[in-house]
């Protein structure tokens, strides 16, 4: 089986590489690029660890194949915060609300909330829920998660300017 | 779970993955969202040498009002597009409901209806809501077209009447009459993002003296194929609707499933809870017939 050239732009950076027909894109996110950030847990659609944008969209990296990802644009983790030492305010609302334990399915539930956020910055506590019907936890709950995306959502809709 | 190795092949137009079809045969599959498939692969149930990927076709991913009143919807729209599309939540208020119940954010963002569909599953969530709208399911082959109503599409589970040398163009549904109702009810373990463990669909359309004209009632998860309960339209048909008419057509439901017990519920269940959201979803569509009529 050839391997296939794939072009595709990963938080802004171009990257090309070849890889297999089979791989898919958490593969090559982990083990190509080196981005380890983007998690992986049952492989099957599930959990929603693997969780990243393609073209603002929010889909399990673990289901596409990388040979799909030709030309579009990826975020993960990594690429989530406003610069290289400035978290995004979804992932300091996560700190600061105790949202996250072993940080399995922390950057799965940043990318969800993005999603949510990035379309519907004012959601109920019913829509956050439904916004993570694909992200699992095992530590936390999910209450406390429910909690940051609210802070969050708020803190995006009036910044606050820093001293 | 590590996919098989395959070749992929990325058709430029529907036409060119027919061939791409036709010349490799039951050695390829056809794959939309990959959400099923993938799946399988990773299971090792399926394993094909080449995955003929409808992701590279432009232009397929669509959901268009047709002059003559159908809407049109292409083998690439995502269930998050009809989630979200205007025209099927005005028109079609069972599948938006469905549509926003199948799986999970990002699963909907991936997987498509077409393909859920062609899974041929037996709970798939849209295929009763398709059934009771009339959808008709548009199949091409290198050397034609047909046109195939939607409940003679499933023959069993994972079954449907694709031959190897087809697939899905398009389905093609029906603009409904001003005065009609339509419903989807949903009980699964997880709350409702999972997979169904029963799902009814129904659909009353009413005469201004407030008859019902047209009436549609099909069954998920309860039996091989999702099913339309022909016995149950026919009886409301030309009657007025009364809590007593419902109960009958519901029961007949519950007598026309034949579920089997599993790990998401059992048999007994399965039937009982078929009559309770058959007269939901009657009554549901006739609240919802009523206020277009007025
Ligand atoms: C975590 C998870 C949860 C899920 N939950 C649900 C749920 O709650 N309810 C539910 O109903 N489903 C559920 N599913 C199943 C699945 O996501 C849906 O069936 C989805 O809509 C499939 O679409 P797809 O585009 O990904 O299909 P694919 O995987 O691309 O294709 C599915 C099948 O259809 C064939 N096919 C696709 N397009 C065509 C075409 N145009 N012509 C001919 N054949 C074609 C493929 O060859 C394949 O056999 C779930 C899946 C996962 C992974
Ligand atoms: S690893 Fe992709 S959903 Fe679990
Ligand atoms: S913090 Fe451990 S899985 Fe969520």
């Amino acid at each position: 089986m050839p391997k296939v050239n794939v072009k595709l732009k990963v938080n802004g950076d171009p990257y090309e590489v070849a890889v297999n027909p089979s791989g898919t894109l958490v593969e090559v996110l982990r083990e190509d690029l080196h981005l380890t950030g983007t998690k992986i847990g049952c492989q099957t659609g599930d959990c929603g660890a693997c969780t990243v944008l393609v073209n603002g969209k929010s889909v399990c990296s673990c289901l596409t194949l990388a040979v799909e990802a030709q030309e579009k644009e990826i975020i993960t983790i990594e690429g989530v915060g406003l610069s290289y030492d400035k978290l995004h305010p979804i992932q300091e609302a996560f700190i600061n609300e105790g949202a996250i334990q072993c940080g399995y399915c922390t950057p799965g539930m940043v990318l969800s909330a993005k999603h949510l956020l990035d379309k519907n910055p004012n959601p109920s506590e019913l829509q956050i829920r439904q916004a993570l019907s694909g992200n699992l936890c095992r530590c936390t709950g999910y209450a406390r998660i429910v909690k940051a995306i609210e802070v969050a959502g708020e803190k995006m809709k009036n910044p606050v300017k820093e001293k | 779970m590590s996919i098989p190795k395959f070749t992929y092949l990325a058709p430029k137009t529907l036409k060119e993955a027919l061939i791409m079809r036709a010349s490799h045969g039951s050695k390829s599959s056809i794959m939309a969202g990959g959400t099923d498939l993938l799946i399988k692969m990773g299971l090792r149930t399926l394993q094909p040498e080449f995955v003929i990927g409808l992701n590279s076709v432009p232009e397929i991913d669509y959901i268009t009002l047709r002059p003559g009143g159908e809407l049109a919807i292409g083998p690439m729209a995502k269930l998050s597009a009809v989630v979200e599309d205007a025209e099927v939540e005005k028109n079609f208020p069972a599948l938006s409901e469905a549509a926003s119940v199948t799986a999970t954010v990002q699963i909907r963002n991936m997987g498509t209806l077409i393909g859920n569909i062609c899974n041929a599953s037996p709970s798939a969530d849209n295929a009763t809501p398709l059934m009771i709208y009339d959808t008709k399911v548009v199949i091409i082959r290198s050397d034609g077209e047909r046109v195939v109503p939607i409940e003679e599409f499933f023959k069993g589970p994972g079954k449907s009447v694709l031959e190897t040398g087809e697939l899905v163009k398009e389905f093609l549904i029906p603009i409904p009459e001003k005065s009609t109702g339509s419903n989807y009810q949903k009980v699964s373990t997880r709350s409702k993002v999972d997979i169904a463990g029963i799902c009814v669909s129904a659909l009353l359309t009413l005469n201004n003296d407030g008859t019902v004209s047209k009436a549609r009632i099909a069954l998920g998860a309860v039996a091989p194929k999702p099913i339309r309960v022909v016995k149950a339209e026919k009886i409301l048909t030309g009657k007025t609707p009364t809590k007593e008419l419902f109960n009958d057509a519901a029961k007949i439901a519950r007598e026309e499933a034949s579920p089997i017990s599993d790990m998401r519920a059992s048999a007994e269940y399965r039937k009982a809870m078929v009559e309770v959201l058959t007269r939901r979803a009657l009554d549901a569509s006739l609240a919802a017939a009523t206020k277009k009529k007025n």
